[in-house]
């Protein structure tokens, strides 16, 4: 038995509004709601809906033959639950079938495994137990923002209990090796890696609409022999897929939806490959061997690394602010800093900043709201300076948190170096009171008892300072 | 391929962008083998940079007493001559008699000094428009004495040179357009002003503006054909490491630097727009405004209205080193130009480490990817570009990197290469 995986990502980042640096501190309101909501009203209308109610006809048509796995968001289903409900009230009635396998990823689309480990973890959570609500079913398989994957974080993956997970079938990681097999994860084997077939996927999300191209038009009877080439040789193909491609990056009018509708029906026909969805995939193969991934890879650009979000000073600088507040963010209580913060992580924000301008020039304008990656840089910043002022004010408790003091290091540095003055000159002013208590005579109570105080207000001083220099010691170590 | 080239200026007798930019066209063009370049200004001083081209004042010319045949171009019958119409005299009384003659009423009559060499400033004085004329007259007598394939003239105050030296040999003129009157004048064009350009955008067989911005100008304002206008871009010279002893830097605040002439067309007043913006917020940062020009007095008169006087100085008119010094002190340079037709100095301010800012509307944004473009008006976006150059390191050290290699690639031996490749067009 051959199967073929189909699955389709879905993500819509929160763009920004123009947020300049005299709203810092005055204005807390982050966003661009008009362009938020035109384009997902766009997108919805021209992809979402159609293509939803596509397979949920292919769905009942081939019965239990045709199975799809989605990855939806959190950013997204928050988007949708204001823009578009229709939209999640279509995902349901997908759900209803029990065909369709819904997959788990961070909530925000973030890069938060490159960020901070506990802080993926908790998006990861967080996004399962949306999904969990909205859907009913618990997400057992994995796939990472713009599919990032190493052995580390496919371990992290593993951990969590997840049995299967998503990623690139980047040539340099596959040496002479076909992506069209299952594997597994190299330092925890429980976890089932599934490698995208980069060729079929993109003939599909990139090639299809494009007159230039050899092949063009793409006809699934031409689809399916391609498939029966490869499945000689093959046991399974993952054919992973912006669902934006259905209507948005590939136009109702190239005859994308013509083409997903007569595909499952053609390749049942012609080749001897059945539908499955990642979970099934986990239980039905066995994994070839394990595949070595030292470096995160991701499924962008001709590179397959993630130099589109972390390629340049910019985008260092900007994600590195952002993740230093982690702790601080960490025990906030508050609903509005905890809701900024998620949006704030979505990785566009430093897609937008990337500048390989040439290459992948194209790809990096879909639907970019700002004019250059300078631009995207500084509106980021200035929103960013934002939060943190917000952060101080809404959660003071915190000031006495590890990372905020390496972030305060030098005002700390100045501060330890006061206190020590301060106590040097207690001291001596109580050695000064001391000396001219002892020297003139004192007959009055009030005056002894003067003096008996001192002695404790000083040590008290001292255990003040000593826990700060321990605590700055501690993070020069870090 | 020998060129005539008529301009108004050359270094070191500058006083404004058009001389470095013919001067660094030269440059490119001494680097291309096969093109022998004769560039005439109204006034040669001899201290010219003679390398790689030869230099000639038409103050230099002797006119007088010599016939100047007009050939007419591409007449079938070039043979039969006219004698010119511009007759060169000596003193009053000499101008006395021969206009008494009436032999000619079309005659033009110019004073010239005992050797019939004609006076020129070589500046942008009162006589203007009379010394063009001179110009034009020496001119016709130069492109009579050398052999040459190609005339090319450099801004309006060459056209009228380029057209007589077609007359006269009948070969190919190209003009450069490095400005028109409605970036001069923002809007108020000189009506006299426009006819010497629209003349010499008529006549001339190909015409390269320095921005596409321009190439609009000239098509839409001076209604030329599309096919014959080409667009080259201006490059800058390399400046070497020589400027490091400017390096000491006295002040700790943050320097934001305009630098240029201060008048309208150059948006002296968004800058302090912006910068009493960028004041309210951040303490640790100066303005200084370099330069001087007719809107300087209002200008102070601004600064001291909104009470940044304390924070936004004038430096007055900047010379040589001392450009090059105000950059080194700069952390942002900033180009509000209104109208710019291309722009060199943000090419400079780049070279020297210094981020820009310019607004949309210059040429030189056409070419740029290393720079935070704005409209000239946006006082908001401005500010908050200033704000954000200075606060974040990152997008600094960025620019300056990343400006420093992409000004690099701008040499003018590739802007020359394109030149040549206009004259060959040109020619055929």
């Amino acid at each position: 038995m051959k199967g073929v995986c189909l699955f389709f990502g879905l993500h819509q980042p929160l763009r920004l509004r123009r947020y300049r640096f005299f709203d810092i501190g005055n204005d807390h309101y982050y966003y661009d709601d008009y362009t938020n909501e035109t384009i997902l009203r766009n997108i919805a209308e021209r992809c979402y809906l159609p293509a939803n109610k596509l397979v949920l006809e292919l769905i009942n048509k081939y019965k239990n033959k045709f199975k799809v796995s989605y990855s939806i968001t959190g950013v997204l289903i928050d988007q949708l639950e204001t823009y578009a409900p229709d939209v999640l009230d279509s995902f349901r009635k997908l759900a209803e079938t029990g065909q369709v396998e819904f997959l788990a990823e961070t909530y925000s689309h973030s890069l938060a495994c490159m960020g901070n480990k506990n802080e993926f973890i908790k998006q990861v959570n967080k996004h399962g137990q949306k999904i969990e609500q909205y859907f009913g079913i618990k997400p057992v398989s994995f796939r990472n923002t713009e599919m990032v994957y190493s052995d580390e974080i496919g371990s992290w993956v593993a951990d969590m209990g997840f049995s299967a997970m998503l990623t690139e079938g980047a040539k340099h990681i596959l040496g002479w090796r076909s992506p069209d097999f299952l594997y597994c994860n190299n330092i925890n084997p429980r976890l089932k890696v599934l490698l995208r077939n980069f060729q079929l996927s993109d003939d599909i999300a990139f090639r299809f609409g494009n007159r230039e191209w050899s092949e063009w038009p793409l006809t699934t009877e031409k689809y399916a022999s391609w498939m029966k080439k490869r499945g000689k040789d093959a046991e399974l193909i993952n054919l992973f897929v912006d669902y934006e491609t259905f209507g948005e990056h590939q136009k109702a009018e190239t005859g994308i939806f013509k083409f997903l509708e007569a595909l499952p029906g053609t390749l049942m026909k012609k080749t001897d490959f059945s539908f499955m969805t990642p979970a099934e995939v986990a239980l039905e193969f066995q994994p070839v061997s394990a595949i070595k991934v030292p470096y995160p890879i991701s499924w962008a650009d001709e590179e397959r690394d993630l130099t589109a979000w972390l390629g340049n000073d910019l985008q260092n600088a900007a994600f590195d602010k952002l993740y230093s507040l982690t702790y601080r963010v960490d025990g906030c209580e508050n609903e509005s800093i905890n809701k900024d913060w998620e949006f704030l992580q979505v990785s566009d924000h430093f897609y937008y900043m990337c500048t390989k301008f040439f290459s992948d020039g194209a790809v990096h304008q879909y639907f970019n709201p700002y004019e250059s990656p300078y631009d995207a840089f500084m509106n980021y910043m200035n929103v960013l300076s934002d939060f943190e002022i917000r952060l101080d004010s809404v959660c003071p408790e915190h000031v006495e948190n590890k990372e905020l003091i390496t972030l305060r290091k030098k005002v700390d540095a100045i501060q330890e170096e006061l206190n020590e003055r301060e106590t040097e000159v207690r001291k001596l002013r109580a050695k000064i009171k001391s000396m001219t208590v002892s020297t003139t005579s004192t007959p009055t109570a009030t005056g002894k008892t003067d003096t008996g105080k001192k002695p404790v207000k000083q040590t008290s001083q001292k255990t003040g300072t000593t826990t700060t220099t321990r605590k700055t010691t501690s993070t020069k170590k870090k | 391929m020998r060129v005539l080239m008529f301009g108004w200026e050359f270094p070191p007798h500058i006083s404004g962008g058009l001389g470095t930019a013919s001067y660094g066209l030269t440059r490119g063009m001494a680097s291309l083998h096969d093109i022998d370049l004769l560039f005439v200004v109204p006034r040669a001083y001899g201290d010219e940079d003679q390398s790689g081209l030869k230099v000639i004042g038409a103050n230099n010319i002797q006119v007088a007493y010599k016939k100047i045949f007009f050939r007419g171009e591409k007449r079938s019958f070039d043979k039969i001559e006219v004698e010119s119409k511009i007759v060169p005299y000596t003193d009053p009384d000499d101008f006395w008699r021969m206009t008494r003659e009436e032999k000619n009423k079309n005659m033009l009559y110019v004073e010239a000094d005992d050797q019939g060499r004609i006076e020129f400033t070589g500046g942008y004085g009162s006589n203007l428009l009379h010394e063009i004329d001179k110009y034009a007259l020496v001119a016709s007598v130069i492109a009579d004495e050398n052999e040459f394939d190609i005339i090319h003239a450099h801004d309006w105050l060459a056209y009228p040179a380029g057209i007589a030296a077609k007359m006269v040999s009948g070969k190919p003129l190209v003009i450069h357009v490095h400005a028109t009157d409605f970036d001069r004048s923002g809007g108020n064009v000189n009506p006299v002003v426009y006819d010497i350009e629209k003349a010499g955008m008529d006549a001339a067989d190909r015409i390269i503006t320095v921005s596409n911005l321009t190439r609009e100008t000239v098509i839409y304002k001076y209604h030329i054909d599309p096919a014959k206008v080409i667009t080259v871009y201006n490059a800058v010279e390399p400046v070497g490491g020589v400027y490091d002893k400017y390096d000491i830097r006295q002040i700790n605040d943050k320097v934001v630097t305009f630098l240029g002439r201060i008048t309208m067309q150059k948006g002296p007043e968004y800058f302090i727009e912006a910068a009493y913006r960028v004041l309210q917020v951040m303490k640790n940062v100066r303005f200084v405004m370099a330069g001087s020009g007719d809107m300087m007095e209002r200008m102070i008169r601004r600064a001291a209205e909104l009470g940044i006087t304390d924070k936004f100085h004038f430096t007055g008119f900047l010379k040589g080193m001392d450009v090059y010094w105000m950059l080194r002190l700069s952390d942002v340079y900033i180009m509000p130009s209104i109208s710019e037709p291309f722009g060199i100095s943000p090419l400079e301010a780049m070279q020297s480490n210094v981020p820009v800012i310019i607004s949309k509307q210059s040429g030189v944004a056409e070419i740029l990817t290393h720079a935070v473009k704005i409209d000239f008006w946006d006082i908001d976006a401005m500010a908050d570009a200033i704000h954000g150059i200075l606060t974040y390191p990152a997008l600094s050290k960025m620019f300056i990197e990343q400006g420093k290699a992409e000004v690099e690639t701008l040499k003018w031996e590739n802007s020359a290469k394109h030149v040549r490749d206009v004259y060959l067009d040109a020619l055929n």
